[in-house]
């Protein structure tokens, strides 16, 4: 290092504190206008990252799979974790089951960088959410509205997504959970002060995160969004609706050309409010996932009201 | 004076908020033609390999290259200041003589907020370092404003100033004046 110039002055030692709510809480920040993809191999967390992914889910089976396999679906195979966290270097997340803090608790040990407690897999408690205060790693939640959403930050998720409808290719769900989430956030905003207690509890959340949401404006963590994502122009779509970055599920890798589509619903994201942008990257990317229609979908399969 | 704040990904409404606090316009920068009449840049932090490629395309890496614009990089934006990265042959801006390793305190378990000392400010600031770099080597003509344990985590280079941590996730502006005051002036 020779004849660099140092005018540090020394070391501090000084209170370090990891897993603060805003270390939690900033990673989702960094993740921010880009987009997180599911993948299910290492070659395809390659391909992920290689187009421009933020992050990558590491999942057994992305949700179309689930959805046509049926059964239990489980936390993954902590060897499928590893694999996919050895083989790039942005931040990896991985699925648990609603309510399973054990499967969280073996995904800290495995150090993923986020942990989606996730209605995709099925839930392992129909009551109760994971207490996520006392985890290091930061948890990202689904929610349909604003209530759900702040009960899910009561409980310590540091992150927020839409819950859509996660394997169906289709973007009706998450569109209308992100409209009533900014709907109920305009609604609190404009709530006189002493008429938020009423507000509250017809939410069901928390009055101080309510008002919270009231003094700013705005919800305290990120919102992605989520659930039904499987062009460039549905994650242009979401992005002018308000939501903060993209989940895509099946929507790549279900996709006839998985490559194209990573790259141009990347670009999208970025570029969401620039037409002739999303134009070009929208241009011969093949077929997208086949997708189904939600009014076809029997109350058992929705994966969306498997919790609260 | 108007500062313009690399829109591409990560965390750049922070930086336009602490901007706006410090009453100084800033701009979102996603294409070359959004830096006309910007009179410096802030690089947010976000994931590096995402900026940079976004960044190789529609004429921004080369626009800044050639330019003589002040920046200043935080975590990602540190990276892409750097002109080499320890194990990576990511697209960078490597504007500034010194080799930086990635996530280097580890995965997101390993982040953590802290104090640091940092040269040419009055009050130590609180450091938030998310899956943070650090430098490793510099050369001659780069300036060492911080270190925590013993590695550096601010450090400035010509025109260029870039910190390993967070200064936008916090209310405190100094880091920002700094650059403002002395880079963009």
């Amino acid at each position: 290092m020779g004849a660099m110039k140092d005018r540090s002055q020394g070391e501090i030692h000084d209170v370090s504190e990891q897993g603060t709510f805003r270390v939690k809480a900033g990673l989702a920040e960094m993740l921010k206008g880009g987009v997180i993809m599911d993948v299910t191999t290492a070659e395809q967390a390659v391909i992920a990252e290689r187009a421009g992914a933020c992050a990558v889910m590491a999942l057994e089976r992305v949700p179309a799979d689930i959805r046509a396999a049926g059964g239990v679906a489980r936390m993954a195979d902590p060897v499928k974790v590893k694999e996919i966290m050895a083989a790039v270097t942005i931040p990896v997340m991985a699925k648990v089951r609603i309510g399973h803090f054990v499967e969280a608790q073996i995904l800290q040990a495995l150090a993923v960088d986020y942990i989606d407690e996730s209605e995709v897999l099925t839930p392992a408690d129909d009551t109760h959410h994971i207490d996520k205060w006392p985890f290091t790693i930061p948890f990202v939640c689904g929610a349909r509205n604003l209530g759900e959403a702040l009960r899910r930050i009561a409980e310590g998720a540091a992150m927020i997504r839409t819950k859509g409808e996660p394997g169906t290719g289709n973007v009706v769900e998450a569109v209308r959970h992100q409209r009533l989430m900014q709907q109920e956030i305009r609604k609190t905003a404009n709530t006189p002060e002493d008429e938020l207690a009423v507000w509250a509890k017809e939410l069901g959340a928390p009055l101080d995160l309510v008002k919270a949401v009231h003094d700013s404006g705005k919800l305290p963590v990120v919102n992605f969004a989520a659930g039904g994502i499987s062009t460039p122009a549905d994650a242009a779509l979401m992005m002018q609706l308000g939501s903060d970055g993209i989940f895509v599920g099946s929507g790549v890798f279900k996709s006839q050309d998985p490559e194209a589509t990573a790259r141009a619903v990347v670009r999208a994201t970025t570029h969401y409010q620039d037409a002739a942008v999303l134009a070009e990257v929208s241009e011969d990317l093949g077929e997208p996932m086949r997708g189904l229609e939600i009014s076809q979908l029997l109350p058992a399969d929705r994966m969306q009201d498997r919790s609260r | 004076m108007r500062v313009g704040v690399l829109a591409l990904q990560g965390a750049f409404r922070e930086h336009m908020a602490t901007l706006a606090r410090l009453g100084v316009e800033g701009r979102e920068v996603r294409r070359a033609d959004d830096l006309d009449g910007v009179q410096g840049l802030i690089l947010p932090g976000g994931e590096s390999t995402t900026i940079g490629m976004l960044m190789a395309e529609y004429g921004l890496e080369d626009a800044l290259k050639q330019g003589s614009l002040p920046m200043f990089g935080t975590c990602a934006g540190m990276i892409v200041l750097a002109q080499e990265i320890v194990g990576s042959t990511q697209p960078r801006l490597g504007l500034m003589d010194m080799t930086v390793d990635r996530n280097h305190y580890g995965r997101q378990r390993e982040s953590f907020e802290t104090e640091v000392a940092v040269s040419g400010l009055e009050h130590q600031v609180r450091g938030v370092f998310i899956r943070a770099p650090v430098v490793t080597r510099t050369g001659p003509g780069v300036e060492i404003l911080a270190r925590h344990d013993g590695e550096i985590v601010v450090c400035s280079e010509g025109r260029c100033l870039a910190s390993a941590f967070h200064p936008e996730l916090t209310d405190d502006t100094q880091l920002h004046r700094l650059f403002l005051d002395r880079f963009v002036g």
